[in-house]
């Protein structure tokens, strides 16, 4: 028998909501008890939750309180979180096509200086990760990944900038990420893909998954502008690899 | 076909419902009306379910013209002048704009949103089950952004119901309730007891996202950037500069800043309707206070069909009254609690 997991705090987020929180930093373990408390939600589906959240260190639950009460689902979850970590029955797996560099990546040579190596072995290393789908938040399909190298940590940008561009990858401080929509931004920019993660009228509106597994390929600026032309068409780009 | 046009219009002003929970995890914030009271005594009035969709009108003046058929529309949520071709007309109230007839709105006083519900709701492609707009996500129906002027809304024609107002509750000046954390540790006591006891006021930077409040500085214990988790409409975080910000329905559906508190459901519209420049106060409460006060809103709301008053003879008195010249005193003894701020206006269309 594994030890007992540690319990999860449950932090009141206003009368309507509860964040289950199983650390306070990024970690991989943290962020794997959060996706593993996703799914036994949704296998569950207790009467009176409306909404799960995942976050990297926590799970955000929305709940109707003239359904359940905040003590009733406290003791519910504090019991399902306590349950050993299953793996996900199947992952999906998805091959992400980064055009990298230049006006695609502005920050790839900054990068490369302050880590004192050249642009295409950031882009290497960019590419041999194998990340996780941590959380999708802040705005439609920005996509949090883990599982970025230690070598790729980096301090975000002392000044932010106020708009980057739509399907931007970047790196931030032990994260990297795909911005869906143009926005404003902390992190460096390191390229720029045309996979939208988020479409309307495109069947699902939503492609990527709390959970799901990603990698980068690398890809020159014709193909990303092909690709970015069948995008806004409404073809789906990513390469679903494994499911 | 019927539509309201929009003749004139402010910024921060939408076309927004109940919103579109359901989707926070892939980043889709739920938006939706900001005075969720105010949109369902909007909606009681014009005979529709309490979270259909209606034009929620930011603090300018805006005005909107029935074309083709006459239609039938309710005002409620923060008072302003109004008048339809000239004649007064009174908020919590329904109203018919004859065809052509223009329905003109002033600044609005003594909160920042009104709603103009519209008889048989406004037409539109629901998106993840709802009208609300979200310009950053391109969505809401039918225009994906802030109404503009010459806009036009496809609706019913007026069905010749009798006209109506409603009696809402007073709205108290009490301190705007709160529960305390999700990330109240990451403050000393010192801190949260400034941040309960101090006087504060929204700023004038406030919007959708979220409303920005001036008041002292709160220090964190650990610095301000924690690991992004999920927000609520209500959150307080506290960034940086030690300046709270409130997140209101359209704000992110993750943020890296400690939240000290959130606002309870039963109080955020009241709260989102506090004058710039006024000062208010926050009070912890009990989760199972919040649950109490939320479970009391929610039975309001349910029953605001009950506090339907007809209008018919509160218009012939009111146009007796002015000509007594005396309206001022005479209006507010027959309904106290809408019509005092309304005299201002009364008065000053010469009437």
């Amino acid at each position: 028998m594994a030890a007992p997991l540690s319990p999860p705090r449950l932090l009141p987020s206003g009368d309507s909501a509860i964040t289950v929180e199983f650390s306070r930093d990024i970690d991989d373990a943290a962020s794997q008890r959060v996706l593993a408390l996703d799914r036994a939600m949704a296998r569950e589906a207790i009467s009176g939750v409306t909404e799960t959240v995942p976050t990297y260190r926590s799970l955000l639950v929305h709940y109707d309180p003239l359904q359940i009460g905040f003590d009733t689902l406290s003791e519910k979850l504090v019991a399902l979180a306590g349950q050993p970590v299953p793996q996900a029955a199947h992952t999906r797996r998805w091959r992400i096509p980064v055009a990298y560099g230049g006006e695609h990546g502005i920050d790839l040579e900054d990068v490369a200086k302050t880590l004192k190596t050249t642009p295409d072995d950031i882009v290497a290393r960019h590419v041999a990760g194998d990340y996780r789908v941590a959380m999708i938040g802040f705005t439609p399909g920005w996509s949090y990944l883990s599982g970025l190298e230690k070598f790729l940590h980096m301090p975000r940008r002392q000044n932010p900038r106020l708009l980057t561009p739509a399907g931007t990858v970047s790196v931030g401080g032990v994260q990297t990420g795909v911005q869906c929509l143009a926005g404003p931004s902390g992190w460096h920019l390191l390229g720029r893909t045309a996979v939208r993660t988020y479409q309307l009228h495109r069947e699902p509106t939503f492609l990527l998954e709390p959970g799901d597994r990603v990698t980068f390929a690398r890809v020159d600026d014709k193909t990303f502008a092909e690709q970015d032309r069948a995008a806004e068409a409404g073809e789906i780009i990513a390469e679903l690899i494994a499911s | 076909m019927t539509a309201l046009v929009i003749s004139s219009i402010g910024p921060a002003s939408s076309v927004q419902d109940g919103g579109r929970p359901g989707s926070q995890r892939y980043g889709l914030v739920p938006s939706g009306a900001i005075d969720r009271l105010a949109l369902a005594a909007a909606n009681a009035l014009a005979g529709n379910p309490p979270f259909a969709a209606a034009i929620e009108i930011g603090p300018f003046g805006a005005s909107f013209t029935a074309r083709a058929g006459a239609v039938r529309v309710a005002l409620t949520g923060a008072p302003r002048n109004a008048d339809i071709a000239k004649r007064p007309v009174n908020f919590d109230s329904s109203m018919t704009l004859a065809n052509g007839e223009t329905l003109t709105l002033g600044f609005a006083r003594g909160g920042a949103f009104s709603y103009l519900a519209v008889e048989g709701g406004i037409q539109g492609e629901p998106m993840f089950g709802s009208l609300s707009v979200n310009a950053r996500a391109g969505l809401g129906s039918p225009y994906p952004r802030p109404l503009l002027a010459g806009d036009e809304l496809q609706v019913e024609a007026a069905s010749g119901a009798t006209e109506r107002r409603i009696e809402l509750p007073a709205i108290a000046e009490a301190p705007i309730r709160v529960v305390l954390g999700p990330q109240d540790d990451e403050f000393s006591d010192e801190n949260k007891k400034l941040f309960l006891d101090s006087e504060w006021k929204i700023s004038a930077t406030s919007d959708r996202m979220g409303y920005r409040l001036d008041g002292p500085v709160i220090k964190h214990l650990h610095g301000h950037n924690i690991v992004s988790d999920g927000t609520v409409n209500g959150s307080i975080q506290v960034p940086g500069n030690g300046a709270p910000i409130v997140l209101m329905p359209d704000r992110g559906t993750s943020g890296g800043y400690p939240k000290i508190a959130t606002v309870i459901s039963a109080d955020l519209g009241r709260f989102a309707q506090i004058p710039a420049g006024r000062g208010f106060r926050f009070k912890a409460v009990s989760m199972a206070e919040a649950q109490k006060e939320l479970r009391n809103f929610a039975q309001l709301i349910g029953a605001l069909p009950d506090r339907l008053r007809d209008l018919e003879n509160f218009d012939l008195n009111l146009e007796a009254l002015q000509d007594a010249n005396v309206a001022g005193s005479a209006v507010s003894a027959i309904d106290a609690g809408t019509w005092d701020s309304q005299e201002p206006g009364i008065q000053g269309s010469g009437l």
